[in-house]
């Protein structure tokens, strides 16, 4: 692998592909929401259990290449937890450093910057993408599938 | 002992001047031809010349400019109307591309043919560009559109075929040689049976321009439609060629200027075709491009142009099958230069990612092709396509990547 690659397909992001963690649906869910990338036929449902304005628990199931897989797996991992409105300040952090609009804040990526180097990749941003945006809709209950495009 | 067919990849090569580029450090090795090939120089400098010795509005003004631009325009019409075996170039007509000709023969074609009931028949490996018009013209019309299967080797299934032709059967639209699988379908013996029942026969053509002699006549066709891009010809520009009696008969696509006889806010008559079908300023240079094309391909002879690629195809499905956990979707009798594949644990967009390191373009995704996606129970694919001027040391390289994604994914 050469050090283009690397920059993409970094560790974390390689053995989150292969062993995506809180795969699965979710029976206490309250909020769900569906992602779709037309771009290359990725999919994915998210389930939340919210309580109390903040994200219990975040799954999900699908299909995807690694980048939307492993996004969707850090994602239910750094969701946990979080009010409503950080989550929501989250995906914008996120979005804003995958596409090279936004200046990554790593203190409250944390993890997440692992996926700072698809900003160089601009065909790989919505893989990266499609798991937050699909995390906005299901805290703002919005019913219809996202779509990247 | 047998010779092996002359064929001067090296000069093929040199004619290309994109060739030569390196991206990401390494020469291109470029196997995404189904989704555009690249341009020889001769088509280049075709559509310069134009620009150069004779660019003006065609068929309009009475100076000089006018006469050279409509001159280029006409000549162009009458070569690619040699290229299809048209009987006349008047039959000929010039459109952005094969989506523009399959919209203009749904709505028109559609309009004239179609009623509450009737039913268009196509097949479950088209195109997007030959399933949706057909759709937006049976919403107007009531008519109803019927997919015919595909078999597990990405066939058409004749006899599902046969058998959904009825009476209510007014129009079948085909792929000629299918963008995501590389089969190259039956059309004689499909526009016998379209012939049977009364049905016209339109032939998306896209994929098979570049790859087989074309001959509408003995197609048995009604409409046939082309991509000049991807036949090494510029981008915009197309031809949809129909039967003269058919195209005098359906109604006009696009009104505007170029299409008219007279027109009067009482009544307005149409212009005979072609110029019926060409409403407004076309593209002016880009058939002078497309002509150029038509003869690069008759000068390299689309035969040996067909057995290069051929060879080429082989070597790849032989290389790739040693690929641990390939496989090649769609495996017909009947292929042209397209080898579409999935790898076990690797998505084909991370497929498309790590062989775009390594200077080999292939296309990854669902080929504008989801019903037959579908069928073949993928998300998307990875597709290498080859065209006249691929080797088999890129066919090498792109092996070669296959194996570093297999490192990186399935370590």
């Amino acid at each position: 692998m050469n050090d283009a690659l690397r920059d993409l397909y970094r560790e974390v992001i390689l053995d989150h592909s292969r062993r995506p963690r809180n795969y699965g649906a979710m029976d206490a869910a309250n909020r769900q929401s569906d992602g779709f990338n037309p771009l290359c036929g990725d999919r994915l449902r998210l389930f939340l259990q919210v309580e109390d304005g903040a994200v219990r628990q975040a799954s999900f199931v699908g299909d995807g290449c690694a980048i939307s897989t492993a996004s969707a797996s850090l994602l239910t991992e750094a969701a946990r937890g979080l009010p409503e409105e950080e989550a929501l300040e989250l995906v914008e952090q996120f979005r804003g450093m995958v596409s090279g609009e936004g200046e990554p804040n790593g203190e409250s990526l944390g993890k997440l910057t692992v996926f700072a180097g698809v900003r160089d990749y601009p065909t790989r941003v919505k893989c990266a993408t499609l798991a937050w945006h699909t995390l906005r809709a299901a805290i703002e209950q919005s019913e219809e599938t996202v779509k990247t495009e | 002992m047998i010779s092996a067919p002359a064929y001067d990849l090296e000069k093929v090569r040199a004619d290309f001047p994109i060739l030569s580029e390196e991206v990401r450090g390494h020469r291109i090795a470029y196997l995404d031809n189904a989704a555009s090939s690249q341009k020889p120089r001769a088509v280049l400098d075709a559509v310069d010349h134009v620009y150069e010795t004779g660019y003006a509005n065609i068929h309009r003004g009475v100076h000089v400019l006018s006469e050279r631009a409509t001159e280029h325009y006409e000549r162009s019409r009458r070569r690619m109307a040699k290229f299809i075996g048209a009987q006349s170039a008047d039959e000929v007509i010039f459109v952005r591309g094969t989506t523009e000709g399959l919209n203009l023969v749904a709505s028109s074609l559609g309009r004239y043919a179609l009623g509450e009931g009737d039913e268009v028949l196509l097949t479950g490996m088209e195109h997007h560009s030959n399933i949706v018009p057909w759709q937006m013209v049976a919403d107007l019309t009531g008519a109803k559109v019927v997919a015919a299967p595909v078999t597990d080797r990405g066939e058409l299934d004749m006899d599902a075929f046969a058998a959904l032709l009825n009476d209510r059967t007014r129009i079948v639209s085909v792929v000629h040689v299918s963008n995501a699988l590389g089969t190259v379908n039956p059309v004689e013996e499909i526009s016998r049976l379209a012939r049977e029942r009364g049905a016209y026969l339109v032939l998306d053509g896209a994929q098979a321009a570049p790859h087989l002699k074309l001959d509408v006549q003995r197609l048995g066709c009604d409409f046939y439609c082309l991509s000049g891009h991807k036949m090494y010809g510029p981008s915009g520009i197309g031809v949809l060629w129909g039967k003269k009696r058919l195209l005098e008969a359906i109604p006009p696509y696009q009104g505007g200027g170029e299409m008219i006889r007279t027109v009067s806010f009482e009544r307005t008559t149409y212009a005979e075709p072609p110029a019926k079908f060409e409403a407004g300023t076309p593209n002016i240079a880009g058939p002078a491009g497309l002509a150029a094309a038509a003869d690069y391909l008759d000068g390299l002879g689309i035969p040996e142009v067909a057995g290069h690629e051929a060879r080429v195809r082989e070597y790849a499905e032989s290389r790739l099958s040693e690929v641990p956990g390939l496989r090649v979707v769609g495996t017909a009798r009947e292929k042209a230069a397209v080898v579409s594949f999935v790898v076990d644990g690797v998505h084909p967009h991370d497929l498309g990612t790590v062989l775009d390191q390594e200077g080999v373009a292939v296309r990854t995704g669902h080929h504008c092709t989801q019903p037959l996606m579908e069928r073949f129970g993928v998300p998307a694919t990875a597709r290498a396509s080859f065209g006249l001027y691929n080797t088999e040391a890129e066919v090498d390289r792109l092996a070669a990547g296959l194996r570093t994604a297999l490192e990186i994914f399935r370590p």
